[in-house]
């Protein structure tokens, strides 16, 4: 069956998983070095792409009092490495119907009241794993630019790592979430070659030539469908 | 034919020159040839023939029949007893936390169902969340739903459904407007309308996206719509079996709660599968771009209650999966990148298949180079060819690559790997199941009472997908299977809880034991790939 391989003949390397001591080949994932040691990994593992956010992690290295964080399904270990993963950290959301808040920009301060309340200390740019600028972006939706909000976002992975450090207690991600989806649903103009292709298709335009396709033998279909 | 032995290198150390020239297209009989001779799917290898169930006599890969003929997860000897009363009684249980299974559980919601959302991990990871290229939707001006129709059908060899196609193309717009009510944010041309690409073996542009962070644009916000929906959500509960009612119909199923081992039992009028696919079963030892959870459960607990399956021998192997640095084996690197510009190189710096080939034929391509000794090798063993991306840099302008790709770049970067500056080493990877369970227009199965949507199921793309079908196919049919599965379970005559039993269980493990008589047969479904390196008892 298939396995993720260490390089060959990689070096072991001291590493502290969950505060317990273990040896494992350089050239591993944090969540590799789990399986490797034998854990059965279940709570903080999704994609193992690096973009659904479910294996944040905390770590720290050696002669370092610095403490980083990580996504554990891109970052490898490292000699001396001490790191835990953060399956889940509490985070307040908000109930809302995109569409029918009355107005897109008081929504934000009604729905997130705290969001005006960033003290500008930069942690959660600090810790974000995907290199976001996450303080900006909590201005940007405190001084109503939504679109902004949606350009700096773009890769966020919803990890709560940003809410895990802020001492206003916000959670960042939810409110660059509400400010995207505000802007996208409630600011930016509807797309028009979207809007026209709706109408001819609601209005039957394609309905009877349909209809013909899926009626014909395979070999005629075939032969419709061939030549481009 | 003699086959040259590569030394062992560090992929980056001597780095051969590239050479540009290029590579002279196939006639259509050397494509033939090459598929038969090395592309999955067609090598008789590795395949066993079904002998229980109602695909008996099909030839299938070993892994996905190693699945379909098993026993039950649940006990060794006899099945657990039916409990007096259920857990929990919903109109529509959804199997799976992933686009279609979001979309279902939503718009069942909204027709008035009481629906239960049971998902393996946590809502959203999924092969749904990873997708990077985008969605087709016919906007073009010489483009039209039609069109559409005749290029899904035709990159599907002319196997899909056609009836199931016609409906794709028809409700594409409609949900994709949704979609954006909702919040999601699709890449805008100056102009504020979508943008469209092309992608392979397609004849107009007609591909929309969120930069390559298409999947995950989009699960943001339904993720956080389905949470605000009042539908009722069970996270780490992945069903293991189906339920069964009056008539051999589905009525429900059990979940296992994967941090105690409890089973929870749940009636239901109507479930609907949305498990998605098979990458984590590493077909022929294929690393994966799927996700975690990607095995193929559906197909398990489906087959073993009747219902037929389509076009299972049929998969997708993407070209360019990661192969070197190791610990990232199988992530994808989307065909975009192909379409624009990246060049292919094997050991000796030279092209060997024209990059914008279909899927199929650059795979087999790359694995005749590596086994004809012309492929890479890497510090673990595996081998690979070069995917090298500057030239799109140098062609379009320095920037283009980080500007279109900044999902490629930011993962490459964290293994130390610059992309914009060195080329990639892939190696086909298992990225799609083409076939899956048979359903109607409305996803209903062969069994009264259970739908499918999404991955899980099979016939729209017939024996082949093309990028970016996939994703419409779970949206259009997530919102419509959801609405149907609702509107019959709503109107399902009752049944009583004492006449629902695992008899098919037990049938189904009847007919493998009088096909296999004293063999042991695997167990199934399997939920989660075991990668542990050390012994532990529990899995001895
Ligand atoms: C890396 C990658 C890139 C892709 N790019 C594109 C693209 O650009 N365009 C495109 O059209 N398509 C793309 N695809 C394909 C497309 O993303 C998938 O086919 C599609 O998202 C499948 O959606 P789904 O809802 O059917 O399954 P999924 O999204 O995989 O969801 C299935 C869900 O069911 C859960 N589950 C599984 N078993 C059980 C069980 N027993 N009980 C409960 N829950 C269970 C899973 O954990 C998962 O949450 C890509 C796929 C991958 C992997
Ligand atoms: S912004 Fe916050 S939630 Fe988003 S990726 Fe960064 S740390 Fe994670
Ligand atoms: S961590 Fe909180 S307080 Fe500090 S900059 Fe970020 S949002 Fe503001
Ligand atoms: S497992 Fe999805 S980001 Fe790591």
């Amino acid at each position: 069956m298939f396995q993720y391989e260490a390089p060959e003949g990689a070096q072991m390397i001291q590493v502290w998983i969950n505060g317990k001591e273990w040896q494992v080949p350089e050239g591993l994932t944090m969540i590799q070095a789990m399986w490797y040691t034998g854990h059965e990994v279940i709570h903080g593992i999704g994609c193992l792409g690096g973009v659904c956010g479910a294996c944040a992690a905390v770590y720290r290295m050696p002669g370092n009092f610095r403490l980083f964080n990580a996504l554990a399904c891109q970052t490898l270990v490292k000699e001396g490495m001490a790191f835990s993963l953060i399956a889940s950290y509490p985070t307040q959301r908000a109930q809302y119907d995109i569409e029918q808040i009355p107005d897109a920009k008081e929504g934000l301060f009604t729905l997130y009241p705290e969001s005006a309340t960033c003290r500008n200390c930069n942690a959660c740019t600090e810790v974000c794993p995907q290199g976001i600028d996450v303080r900006t972006s909590v201005w940007q939706a405190a001084f109503g630019d939504f679109k902004g909000v949606a350009e700096t976002t773009m890769s966020c992975v919803m990890c709560g790592l940003c809410v895990s450090r802020c001492i206003a207690e916000m959670a960042p991600h939810e409110i660059a979430l509400y400010a995207r989806r505000a802007y996208g649903s409630r600011e930016l103009a509807f797309p028009e070659n979207l809007r026209q292709r709706m109408d001819s298709v609601a209005s039957g335009t394609y309905d009877e030539e349909l209809e013909r396709l899926s009626r014909l033998s395979p070999d005629q279909l075939k032969l419709e469908c061939g030549v481009k | 034919m003699t086959v040259e032995k590569p030394p062992l290198i560090n992929p980056y150390d001597n780095l051969p020159s590239f050479d540009l020239a290029e590579p002279k297209a196939y006639s259509p009989s050397e494509r033939e040839e090459l598929l038969r001779r090395y592309y999955p799917d067609y090598r008789p290898d590795r395949k066993t023939t079904l002998h229980v169930g109602a695909n008996a006599g099909d030839v299938l890969p070993d892994e996905i029949a190693s699945i379909l003929e098993s026993r039950s997860i649940l006990s060794k000897n006899v099945l657990p007893a039916v409990p007096s009363t259920p857990d929990i009684e919903v109109d529509l249980l959804v199997i799976g936390g992933g686009g279609a299974g979001i979309m279902a559980s939503i718009f069942a919601m909204e027709a008035g169902a009481r629906v239960l959302l049971a998902t393996k991990l946590r809502v959203g990871d999924s092969n749904t969340v990873m997708a990077e290229g985008g969605i087709q939707v016919a906007l073009g001006e010489d483009d039209s739903p039609v069109q559409h129709f005749k290029d899904a059908y035709r990159g599907g060899h002319f196997t899909g459904d056609p009836e199931l196609l016609s409906v794709l193309v028809r409700e594409g717009p409609d949900v994709i407007s949704w979609l954006i009510r909702k919040g999601v944010l699709f890449d805008r041309d100056p102009s504020g309308n979508l943008s469209l690409r092309k992608g392979g073996g397609t004849t107009r542009p007609r591909l929309i996206s969120a930069k390559d962070y298409t999947g995950l644009e989009i699960v943001r916000v339904l993720k956080e719509d389905l949470l605000n929906s009042g539908v009722t959500i069970w996270e780490f509960s992945p069903a293991v079996e189906l339920l069964q009612g009056p008539e051999g119909s589905c009525a429900g199923a059990i979940l296992k709660d994967v941090d105690n081992g409890s089973l929870k039992w749940v009636k239901a009028n109507a479930v609907l599968l949305a498990t998605g696919g098979t990458g984590r079963l590493h077909i022929g030892d294929f690393a994966t771009s799927n996700h975690f959870g990607a095995t193929g459960d559906g197909l398990v607990m489906a087959y073993r209650m009747g219902a037929k399956l389509l076009n299972m021998e049929s998969f997708q192997y993407h070209p360019t999966g990661v192969i070197y640095p190791s610990e990232m084996a199988g992530m994808l690197i989307t065909e975009a990148v192909r379409g624009a510009g990246a060049r292919m190189f094997n050991r000796h710096g030279k092209r060997f298949v024209q990059e914008l080939e279909t899927r199929d034929v650059v795979a087999s391509a790359i694995i005749r180079e590596c086994e004809e000794g012309r492929g890479v090798r890497t510090p673990s063993g595996h081998h690979g060819v070069y995917l090298d991306l500057t030239a799109i840099d140098r062609e379009m302008g320095e920037g283009t690559v980080e500007r279109r790709f900044p999902n490629i770049v930011k993962l490459m970067g964290k293994h130390q790997v610059d992309c914009t500056k060195q080329p990639i080493l892939v190696y086909p990877t298992l990225h799609y199941q083409n076939g899956g369970i048979a359903s109607d227009t409305s996803g209903r199965t062969h069994v009264k009472g259970l739908y499918v949507a999404g991955e899980a199921s099979g016939g729209v793309h017939g024996k082949n997908r093309l990028m970016g079908n996939s994703l419409l196919e779970v949206f259009v049919y997530g919102r419509r299977v959801g609405e149907e599965a609702a509107r019959e379970a709503l109107e399902r005559k009752p049944f009583s809880w004492h006449e629902v039993n695992l008899g098919h269980v037990e049938g189904f493990q009847k007919n493998l034991e009088k096909e296999f008589p004293g063999t042991s047969r695997p167990e199934a479904p399997i939920l989660f790939p075991d990668y542990r390196k050390h012994s532990h008892p529990d899995h001895a």
